[in-house]
């Protein structure tokens, strides 16, 4: 097994803040827009924009959400294990409002799939768009495409993309793995 | 990534205390949902479940039915009194027709100790035992404990007292697996008649005296007195009953603690528990009920991904 670094704790720091900024020209103010973080690796992601939003944008409130899709997965009693669920925080309506679903890695497409569902038992969202730090592109099984990329990758199906958080694993950084 | 140990969730006795804790974090997550606006999740779309009931049931039967539907399983459901058991047909057989008509799952009540073991052992689905006689309740034992651990934070270490008729109660034995199984200390409460002997032997101590056993727990599941199940008297009369093993509002105020009051249903008011009490605050027996079918969906869900 090797890995390479694909982005490092300054090229990320440098990119969440262009995330940030991208957001705020599309959705100014943020009284009608939702952050949803797509349980359970894309938490860590929209805490982190919602902090350089507040922080350093002087963005007064935002509603932040976790989403999680494990019961409406496609893959239940696919695979050999249980698919175990994580905790998911909506304390607001979605009703007309603008949803953007933060992730971490964007591969197939099947999680984002899955979220669309669930989001629907919150309301009906005025729009939704989807935000992602690393777009793994030509591995898409279904037509979904991010709104704001971080970095653009391509990798193999071999491989996997690692994202780590430090408030989870220690420091900021994003590996290619090869399996 | 962790599941269940067993494919079957027969009784709480063949279950192991991190079966215990994955069913209770997955039952959080039920319960969230089962609060949302919409309450069902697809999870199960392509399951087939069918609910077996031998014995009579409104309370378990409808929060199975429940619990199914919002994990959008399909259900067929099947009762005793108006199928071909009566024109003479096997367990083996009902079951088998059933399950060949592409059927993962069956949720079953039976008047026999042991029917569930017995079905798993001879036919290829999953099996859920909603109560088989006098033996087990799993999942009644796994919403009581549910229930207490949302009440008091945790089982372990907790005092529970389970009072009344303890020698024909599935609930009973299935709560003592399950309390002893999370490190709570277990004591039974009623008429000698009504305790077995060597129940010591499960690790729990007997009590006659009621006060004296609300004094020392922090929790009394009260059982409803079972007149059905009773072929001779075990107790002169029911009024003696009451006065000795009731709980009462006097009683319960006359403690120098608030004790949580818990009841498996239906209630006999004014029996076992006076209204006042089973609509007091000390009691958790509506919320019981709602983590019934949070406990329930995390069973079906857990067990479901196993087959295969």
């Amino acid at each position: 097994m090797s890995q390479k670094v694909l982005l490092t704790s300054k090229e990320i720091h440098i990119i969440l803040h262009r995330l940030a900024c991208q957001l705020l020209e599309n959705h100014l103010d943020f009284s009608n827009t939702v952050l949803i973080g797509i349980q359970p690796r894309g938490i860590f992601l929209a805490e982190r924009l919602a902090k350089i939003l507040k922080e350093e944008y002087k963005v007064k409130d935002i509603d932040l959400g976790f989403l999680d899709i494990t019961f409406y997965r496609d893959d239940f009693r696919r695979g050999e294990k249980t698919l175990e669920a994580n905790t998911t925080k909506i304390d607001f309506l979605v009703d007309d409002k603008n949803v953007v679903f933060v992730d971490d890695v964007l591969y197939t497409g099947r999680s984002i799939r899955a979220a669309l569902t669930a989001i629907q038992s919150f309301g009906r969202p005025s729009d939704i768009e989807l935000l992602t730090l690393i777009d793994r592109r030509f591995s898409r099984h279904l037509p979904i495409q991010p709104n704001y990329r971080g970095r653009q990758v391509d990798a193999i199906n071999e491989e996997k993309v690692k994202v780590m958080w430090e408030e989870n694993d220690g420091k900021d950084i994003v590996y290619l793995v090869n399996k | 990534m962790s599941e269940l140990s067993v494919n079957h969730l027969l009784g709480i006795k063949y279950l192991n205390k991190k079966d215990i804790g994955l069913i209770f974090e997955t039952a959080d997550h039920f319960k969230e949902v089962i609060n949302r606006s919409i309450k069902k999740v697809p999870t199960l779309r392509d399951t087939t479940i069918a609910n077996i009931f031998f014995e009579n049931s409104t309370r378990t039967k409808l929060s199975f039915e429940l619990a199914e539907k919002r994990l959008s399983a399909d259900v067929i459901n099947f009762s005793a009194s108006q199928s071909s058991v009566k024109k003479g047909e096997t367990l083996i057989d009902t079951v088998n027709n059933i399950l060949s008509m592409k059927v993962d799952m069956v949720v079953m009540r039976h008047p026999n100790p042991g029917a569930g073991i017995f079905l798993s052992k001879h036919v290829k689905a999953s099996i859920i035992n909603a109560g088989d006689g006098a033996h087990e309740h799993p999942t009644q034992a796994l919403l009581d404990s549910y229930s207490i651990r949302e009440k008091l934070g945790d089982v372990g270490g907790k005092n529970v007292v389970i009072v009344g008729d303890i020698l024909h109660s599935r609930v009973a034995l299935s709560n003592i697996f399950a309390l002893k199984l999370q490190g709570a200390n277990v004591k039974v409460c009623g008429p000698r008649t009504l305790i077995p002997k060597h129940i010591e032997s499960l690790g729990v101590t007997v009590e006659t005296n009621l006060k004296k056993a609300l004094e020392w727990c922090d929790v009394a599941n009260m059982l409803r007195v079972q007149n059905e199940r009773m072929d001779i008297s075990y107790f002169p009369t029911t009024r003696e009953y009451t006065q000795q093993f009731g709980i009462n509002k006097k009683l319960l105020n006359s403690l120098d603690k608030q004790i949580v009051i818990m009841h498996p249903g239906p209630i006999n008011r004014g029996v076992e528990i006076t209204s006042d009490v089973a609509d007091s605050n000390q009691s958790i027996i509506l919320e019981q009920v709602e983590n019934g079918v949070a406990i329930r969906m995390a069973v079906i869900y857990l067990l479901a991904s196993k087959i295969r």
